[in-house]
This record gives C-alpha cells, sequence and structure tokens, in this order.
C-alpha cells in the first residue's frame, strides 16, 4: 500500500485497522518531502519534531485502544501565513524571515485537538498577494503536473504538497482565490468557505473583509472532513459566526437548479478551457440538474473593485510591520546609521516588503488618500453591493453557480510576473465570492494536455454542504 | 504618468522607503493600474449604500476586565530592541 496515495478515510480505516502505525504514516510523508520537495519547493520549513512528536502520541492512543478521531494522525501541510505555535510563520516575506510565532492559531489548534501530524509550512506569495507564488521572498514553488508551469497562488505551496503528494491535506487562505486557483492548477480539490464560517484568529491579516482560512485536500470528501473540524464560532475573531446546519438535507440531483453565467464565458477565456468547463457542465445535465443560464451583470466590474478593496485593507493592516515590534528592523543592521524613528519605518519596510507588496500598499494608500478616496475606496464599496446584490438575486433562482475557476491554464514561470495587470486578470473569475462573502468549491474536471482545469462552484451563505455534496457527484464520490 | 511628486507623497503617506529608480517605476505602473480601475465610472452607483463587510455585523461586547497573556515573554522576545520588559524606540527627531 502506497501511504502517500492515501485519502483521510482510507487513511483512518488503516490506522484502525493496524495496517501501518501513525508514525509510519508520518514517516512516508516525511521521506516523500524530503525525495520530492527538492524540484517542487512547495515547504519553507519542516515541523519535522512536531510531527512526530504527534504521531507518537497517537500510536500511544491506538495501542491503549482509545477511539481516534478522523483527523488523527493525518499528516497535514500548513500555509505559512497560519500561526503555529513556535515554528517560523514568514508570510513569505524577508520582513518576517525570522518571526516565531507566538501562539497557535484556532484552526491549527481544533486540527492539533484531534492529533493532527503537522509536517510543514508551504510557500506563498508574500502576504498572500499574488496568483502564482512567484511573489515569495523565498522563490517561487513549481507545479507538480510541469515543473516549468505555476501552481498558481497565493497558496501554492500547499495545493502543490497536497498534489505533490507531500501532504493528505493542507490548509491555505483566500483572499481573492488563493485556495480555488492553486487547487485548479494543481488538480485537487480547494474550499473556500463563507466569510465568517471559520475564524481568521492566527491567520497574518491581508484583507480582513474577504479573507478566509480553507481546506485542501485530494477529494471532496477529505475537504469536507476538515471544513467540518476547522468551522465555528470562536471568540477571539468576532466575525467569525456558528455555521447552521441543515437537518436531514439530502441533495437530489432532480431538484438541483445550476446557474451557469453568461458573462463569464466571454472574450478572454482560454477556449480550451472553456470546452473541458461546458464538457462539466453536461455531465450534470444528464445526470439530472437542472442548467440555467443567469446573468452577473456587474461582473466587469468586479476586478477592479477587488484591487481597489483588497489593497485598500491591506495598507492599513501592513502598516504593524513598522521594524519596532517585531519582524525586520533596519536598527538591526551593525552599518546602519539610523537617527530617527520615521527612518526606522521607512527603511525598514523599504528593504522587508518586496516588489507586489510595495506595490499593493501604494495602491491601496493611493486610493485612500485625501482626495481620492470618493473616486476609488468608496466607489468600489458601493459596486461591492451591486455585485452581491446580482448574486442574490441569481440565488433566487438557482442553488448553485457553474463557473470556471480561471479563464488560464497553469502558465509558465515568468510568464506574467512582469506585467502586474496581466496577472491580476488570472483572478477575474475568483474575486466576486469573496466581494459577496460566498463559499466556493474548486473541483478538478478535466485536462488539457496533461494540465488541469478546475470547475468553480458557487453557493449560498453557509451552504457549504450543498456545494460539496455537488461537487462528489462529479467523480461518483458517495454521498 | 504620475508626477515624481505624487509618488513620492504616496510613499510618504505609507512609510515606505523607495530608491529613486522604485519613484520612477511606480510613475508609470500605478498610473497603468489606475487607469484600468477607470471602468468603474461606467457604473452609475449614486443611489447605492457602500458595502464594507459581505454580511451585517453587529459590535460584540464584552466586560472590560484585564487579563494576563500567558505568551508576554515570546511577544517581548520579538522586540528588534528593548530594555528589560521596555520596547526601546529611536527618537521622534
Amino acid at each position: 500500500m502506497e501511504l502517500t496515495k492515501l485519502t483521510i478515510s482510507q487513511a483512518h480505516e488503516g490506522l484502525k485497522k493496524k495496517n501501518f502505525s501513525a508514525v509510519e504514516l508520518a514517516k512516508a510523508y516525511l521521506n516523500k518531502i524530503q525525495e520530492k520537495d527538492k524540484e517542487i519547493s512547495a515547504f519553507l520549513t519542516i515541523t519535522e519534531n512536531l510531527a512526530l512528536e504527534k504521531a507518537r502520541w497517537i500510536d500511544d492512543k491506538i495501542l491503549k485502544k482509545e477511539e481516534i478521531n478522523i483527523l488523527s494522525a493525518i499528516p497535514c501541510a500548513i500555509k505559512d501565513n497560519i500561526l503555529v505555535e513556535g515554528e517560523k510563520c514568514t508570510a513569505g516575506s524577508k520582513i518576517l524571515e525570522n518571526y516565531l510565532s507566538p501562539y497557535d492559531a484556532t484552526v491549527v489548534k481544533k486540527i492539533k485537538e484531534k492529533g493532527s501530524v503537522i509536517l510543514g509550512k508551504t510557500n506563498l506569495d508574500e502576504f498572500a498577494m499574488g496568483s502564482s507564488t512567484e511573489n515569495s521572498a523565498f522563490g517561487p514553488t513549481k507545479n507538480p503536473h510541469d515543473l516549468t508551469r505555476v501552481p498558481g497562488g497565493s497558496s501554492g505551496g500547499s495545493a502543490a504538497a497536497v498534489a505533490g503528494g507531500m501532504a493528505l491535506f493542507a490548509l491555505g487562505s483566500d483572499t481573492g482565490g488563493s485556495i480555488r486557483l492553486p487547487a485548479s492548477f494543481c488538480g485537487i480539490v480547494g474550499l473556500k468557505p463563507t466569510y465568517g464560517a471559520i475564524s481568521r484568529y492566527g491567520l497574518i491579516a491581508f484583507a480582513s473583509s474577504l479573507d478566509q482560512i480553507g481546506p485542501i485536500a485530494k477529494t471532496v470528501e477529505d475537504c469536507q472532513v476538515v471544513f467540518d473540524i476547522i468551522k465555528g464560532k470562536d471568540k477571539m475573531d468576532s466575525t467569525s459566526v456558528e455555521v447552521p446546519q441543515f437537518k436531514n438535507w439530502k441533495l437530489e440531483i432532480k431538484n438541483l437548479r445550476i446557474g451557469v453565467p453568461k458573462e463569464y464565458f466571454v472574450k478572454g477565456i482560454d477556449p480550451e478551457v472553456e470546452k473541458v468547463i461546458k464538457n462539466a457542465i453536461k455531465k450534470y445535465e444528464e445526470i439530472g440538474a437542472k442548467i440555467e443560464e443567469v446573468s452577473l451583470p456587474h461582473t466587469e466590474y468586479a476586478l477592479s473593485c477587488y484591487y481597489i478593496i483588497a489593497p485598500s485593507e491591506a495598507s492599513a493592516n501592513l502598516a504593524r510591520y513598522d521594524g519596532i515590534k517585531y519582524g525586520y528592523s533596519k536598527i538591526q543592521d551593525p552599518k546602519s546609521k539610523i537617527q530617527n524613528l520615521l527612518e526606522v519605518y521607512l527603511q525598514s519596510r523599504g528593504e522587508g516588503f518586496g516588489e507586489e507588496v510595495r506595490r499593493r500598499i501604494m495602491l491601496g494608500t493611493y486610493a485612500l488618500s485625501a482626495g481620492y478616496y470618493e473616486a476609488y475606496y468608496l466607489k468600489a464599496q458601493k459596486v461591492r453591493a451591486l455585485i452581491k446584490n446580482d448574486f442574490d438575486k441569481v440565488f433566487k433562482r438557482v442553488d448553485a453557480i457553474f463557473t470556471p475557476v480561471s479563464p488560464f491554464l497553469p502558465f509558465k514561470i515568468g510568464e506574467k510576473i512582469k506585467d502586474p495587470l496581466s496577472m491580476y486578470l488570472v483572478d477575474i473569475y475568483t474575486v466576486s465570492v469573496n466581494l459577496a462573502g460566498l463559499p466556493a468549491l474548486s473541483l478538478p474536471v478535466g485536462k488539457v494536455g496533461n494540465l488541469p482545469v478546475g470547475l468553480q462552484i458557487i453557493g449560498r451563505p453557509f451552504e457549504e454542504d450543498k456545494i460539496l455534496e455537488t461537487g462528489k457527484l462529479f467523480h461518483g464520490e458517495n454521498i | 504618468m504620475l508626477s515624481r511628486e505624487e509618488v513620492k507623497h504616496i510613499a510618504k503617506l505609507a512609510r515606505l522607503g523607495l530608491t529613486e529608480k522604485e519613484i520612477t517605476d511606480f510613475q508609470k505602473e500605478l498610473f497603468s493600474i489606475l487607469d484600468y480601475f477607470e471602468k468603474l465610472k461606467e457604473v452609475d452607483a449614486s443611489n447605492v449604500k457602500p458595502l464594507s463587510h459581505p454580511f451585517e455585523i453587529k459590535n460584540i461586547i464584552r466586560k472590560d476586565e484585564p487579563e494576563t497573556t500567558a505568551n508576554k515573554d515570546k511577544l517581548l522576545e520579538l522586540m528588534p530592541e528593548r530594555k528589560g520588559s521596555y520596547l526601546k524606540v529611536k527618537s521622534v527627531f
């Protein structure tokens, strides 16, 4: 049995039947990382001691015939903008290169309590700002399907780790597509939950009204298992809420109404991608779902709206990196001749932040500055309301909306990095979901050559279960 | 194109130290992105209430009682410069 190819429930069964031990499972993954990550670069830190210590604890429980949770001993990877106590948390930035997490994020605390084995921290675009993982201060991650291509971003390390068999599942974060895009580019499943479904405590903030943590895994079922454990209200995040449960609910395919927005199939989409998505939609029609064309008329404004709101929030959130409280500081440079406080700020931030982060801080500061606030930030907030309104209307008629995750296939490393606008366009189908706070699943539904294509299944607020069950139908996963 | 002065003004507000070349690059780059945002002008949103959060949220209130933080030492250790349990900063002027 190849341990690095199991799903969560298969691994759980194997542990219970004593086909292998928790330590054997952990070591299989640690060895795989050792062997494969040289070429992929998914991990920034390997937490071997933490992993083996946890695995031994679970083996001890199994030996004592204690019940173990479905996530016990399951090896996972954590995006390096989510805090794991005592371990480095860099957010892919030089400014946090040596930052040691003083506490566990709530999601980490929850999976640790269930006995999950944390293998390491994964690469990302600096502060989760990017669509290719090329913006990391520690070098790019490569797509396991084609090493010359990007894995998508910003949770590229998490997605590549799962796709490369180097973790059974991973946690990522999604502000404008950062879970869904890499899941799509790496041919695995990613869930961006409803805003508020999961606590953001211990997630390094990028844009607080858009950020959500979510699972990345090999199957829809695995995503569901992880989501069920990490969701819920947390007193440390006052925007988190209890996810309502739909009792005795079962998905009936013949009652499923799927909306396909015409604005997502216009000029600009790669025709090969469009073909794979259209085929997937046809498959749902064949198994009994009702497909109808719908309209989200403000779609074409979503990207501008997002790229004003996200950098604006980021420029405020990133003010905390000042070279004073923690992180990279110019005053620690023995050659520095800094005399006053302002110089500490300017030089620490100027040198500590990478190119894209500086760009977004500048954009956000501009959009919020006197004289421009109304034309940019306030206008974007109004357009945000219109975008959300579009979804509210459509969701009165349909249960789920199907779109591509991205108009493009995984692109070559270096192809878009010099042209920020061309990189932003990669997110054109994912950003609306964050602006409206909705849940969305990225599901692999086919390939063009050896490159995977993801279908985006968008649901009503807190109807994660519905989009997950809908996703399971495609690959014939049991419901 | 943005003027040099505009870029420098924004950089100062953002507390970002930029090199001369970075300022030159931003003049063009920020302009082309801001130009793309012009698209929003097409939308008539005069009667729309701005949305800052996806859902209605309320203030959550708790009693203002002091608590001890277990990881105070860890937080202190992260400071670039300190004196005992005090954070040390350079002078303002």
